[in-house]
């Protein structure tokens, strides 16, 4: 990248092995401040795991990630990553609230402070008046979003998003995808994974990986160029064919 | 420390929402020690129901206990066995020339055992009668005083009194056990939903330390653990009379270095099943062969080699702790190594706890 000063997340010539089945391949990716990165891919491509390997929940066998400049795994580092996992991962015997705190608390944030992130994210998704129910009793798409405003509870610099908009209605998405521009527009990083082709066209940089090889790295406009597609959609279909 | 606290909170938040599993650890130990009591006090009390053929001696069957057996008489020439299956009898006896022939029902090897013992003791009694008669002749011609024939026994207990059954015995074991076993099954599957929900990799992706995380949930789950253990001795002392002759408080802080063992010991293993109901099969494997070795059977009769598993189990020092307070009532000088040898229990497991989380973050 040219402007490394302003790079918030890197990963390098990663490769990860699960057993004797290889998942990731040498991938290289940076992110900058202010830039959405769209990590797009078949089923089973590696695109969790890659996010895991950066956040340090996996180790690499080869090559290393590094977030604010620091090598990963590093405790300390992760009081600035909001990190939305691919599963809801809530408590679901506490209400939204007490899940709203206990994951706040455990970043860091406590008082004054967490009830006014709190309501402010809970707003966001559109939740506000389902603070004090059971998690249990939610709808999926509710527990999404509370996964989701839980993620970005302690304003972190990096965001990371492992398919947030999955059972989220259209409007709601598209005000997700508002804040998160509004968010990048403040400097924040954030890397999202997704199976919506028109939310990958709203990125910065997507990264498209197939088979755990990073197949195409660019703007959107650049592999609509290299692919001849029309849209990013076209690009991914065209791109699953050429890769058997 | 915030997240200590966090933890801690969210895990007593947790266990009193789910009203199922609080009640598991609270009513059902009471459930199960209420059923035992019923079970074992109350089975000494019932009568052999014993056949005697005609032609058995009179002299014998009055020597029988009273007490112990109820009598029925048969003219000698029946089926025995037609007849204990149709009177439901525990034995037949019958006489052929000067041999007294018992038949067993033998559903019941103790009864059995009952049956021939009262029955030597019959023929003891009549025997010694016997002998006394002829030796009241013998001292009628010689004169002589004979003092030896009035003796009596009388019993006395170190521990314990002549009330005292299996119950009693085994209920310090059986405390010390529903308190590992509930704990070690709570807080194993809580760990494994934690896992599988993906709370714990969201938990992971945050500064918490994994030794917070480890000792948020020991004081968590402590905590029930204390509340469970006051809950059955008070239950024990105060509905099911059991005596406790020592220290209160050394029982209470034993069960809670019982629960924090089982805790650390559940979470460990958690790390090897995928789902609940692998938790589950842990059981057999290392909760039940800890019943054998906890002092329920006696040890001292074992072979050598098979007592030395037994200082591999946690739960063989509690039940021997519980045991020295609760019965014996000794005090910290007796207990302090079983105490000791948990707390080694605990710190190992708790620091392969914090090793193990690394298997889900690195640092
Ligand atoms: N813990 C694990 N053990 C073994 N194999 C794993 C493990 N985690 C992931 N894999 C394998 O690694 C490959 C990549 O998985 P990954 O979850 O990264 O895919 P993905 O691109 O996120 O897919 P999706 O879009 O369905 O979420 C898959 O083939 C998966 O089976
Ligand atoms: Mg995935």
């Amino acid at each position: 990248m040219a402007n490394s000063d302003h790079t918030i997340a890197s990963i390098s010539h990663i490769s990860k092995s699960f057993g004797s089945k290889k998942v990731l391949s040498n991938i290289t990716i940076n992110i900058r401040e202010g830039q959405i990165l769209g990590l797009i891919g078949p089923s089973g491509s590696g695109k969790t795991t890659t996010i895991k390997c950066l956040l340090g929940m996996e180790r690499a066998d080869t090559g290393f990630a590094a977030i604010f400049g620091q090598k990963m795994p590093n405790r300390q580092i992760l009081e600035k990553i909001g990190y939305m996992g691919q599963t809801d991962a809530l408590y679901e015997n506490l209400t939204a609230l007490e899940n709203l705190t206990f994951f706040g608390n455990l970043m860091g944030i406590s008082g004054a402070e967490l009830t006014a992130t709190i309501n402010k994210n809970m707003a966001l998704v559109d939740l506000t008046d389902s603070l004090h129910q059971i998690v249990a009793n939610f709808s999926g798409g509710m527990k999404r979003r509370l996964s989701l405003a839980i993620a970005l509870l302690a304003n972190p610099d990096l965001i990371i998003l492992d398919e947030p908009t999955v059972g989220i209605d259209p409007s709601l998405r598209l005000d997700i995808w508002t804040q998160l521009r509004t968010l990048a527009i403040a400097q924040k990083a954030i890397i999202v994974t997704t199976h919506v082709m028109d939310e990958a066209e709203k990125c910065d940089l997507i990264g498209l990986i197939i088979n755990g090889e990073i197949f195409a790295l660019g703007t959107p406009a650049e592999l609509k160029e290299k692919f001849h597609a029309a849209s990013i959609e076209e690009v991914f279909l065209k791109a699953e064919v050429s890769s058997k | 420390m915030i997240q200590f606290k966090a933890i801690l909170i969210r895990v007593t938040k947790e266990i009193l929402r789910d009203k199922r599993t609080l009640a598991l650890m609270l009513l059902a130990p009471i459930l199960i020690l209420t059923l035992m009591n019923l079970v074992f006090n109350s089975s000494t009390d019932t009568k052999l129901k014993i056949g005697v053929a005609d032609n058995v001696p009179g002299k014998i069957i009055q020597s029988l206990p009273s007490s112990k057996v109820t009598i029925r008489h048969y003219p000698n020439s029946l089926n025995r066995a037609k007849k204990i299956q149709s009177d439901d009898l525990d034995a037949f006896v019958g006489r052929s020339k000067n041999k007294l022939e018992i038949t067993n029902e033998n559903e019941d090897p103790t009864k059995s055992s009952q049956v021939k013992s009262i029955f030597a003791n019959a023929l003891l009694v009549s025997k010694i009668k016997e002998l006394s008669l002829t030796l009241k002749k013998i001292s009628l011609q010689t004169s002589t005083k004979q003092t030896s024939s009035n003796l009596k026994i009388k019993n006395s207990y170190l521990y314990g009194n002549s009330n005292s059954t299996f119950f009693d015995k085994v209920f310090p074991i059986l405390i010390g056990f529903f308190v590992f076993f509930f704990v070690f099954l709570i807080s194993g599957i809580a760990l494994i939903r934690e896992r599988t929900s993906g709370t714990l990799d969201r938990l992971l992706a945050t500064p918490i330390r994994r030794s917070q995380l480890v000792f948020g949930y020991l004081a968590g789950y402590g905590l029930f653990a204390v509340l469970q253990t006051l809950l059955i001795v008070l239950f024990a002392i105060y509905v099911l009379k059991v005596a406790i002759i020592g220290n209160l408080l050394l029982v209470l802080l034993t069960n809670i270095l019982i629960a924090l063992v089982a805790l650390v010991i559940g979470l460990f293993v958690s790390t090897f099943a995928n789902s609940e109901f692998q938790m589950m099969q842990f059981i057999p494997i290392i909760v039940v062969p800890q019943v054998f070795f906890s002092g329920i059977i006696p040890l001292d009769t074992m072979a050598h080699w098979v007592r030395f598993i037994s200082y591999l189990l946690p739960l063989s020092y509690a039940g021997n702790a519980l045991t020295a307070v609760m019965i014996k009532g000794q005090g910290l000088g007796v207990i302090t190594n079983d105490w000791l040898i948990l707390l080694v229990f605990l710190f190992i497991f708790t620091f392969l706890n914090i090793i193990g989380l690394k298997r889900y973050r690195k640092v």
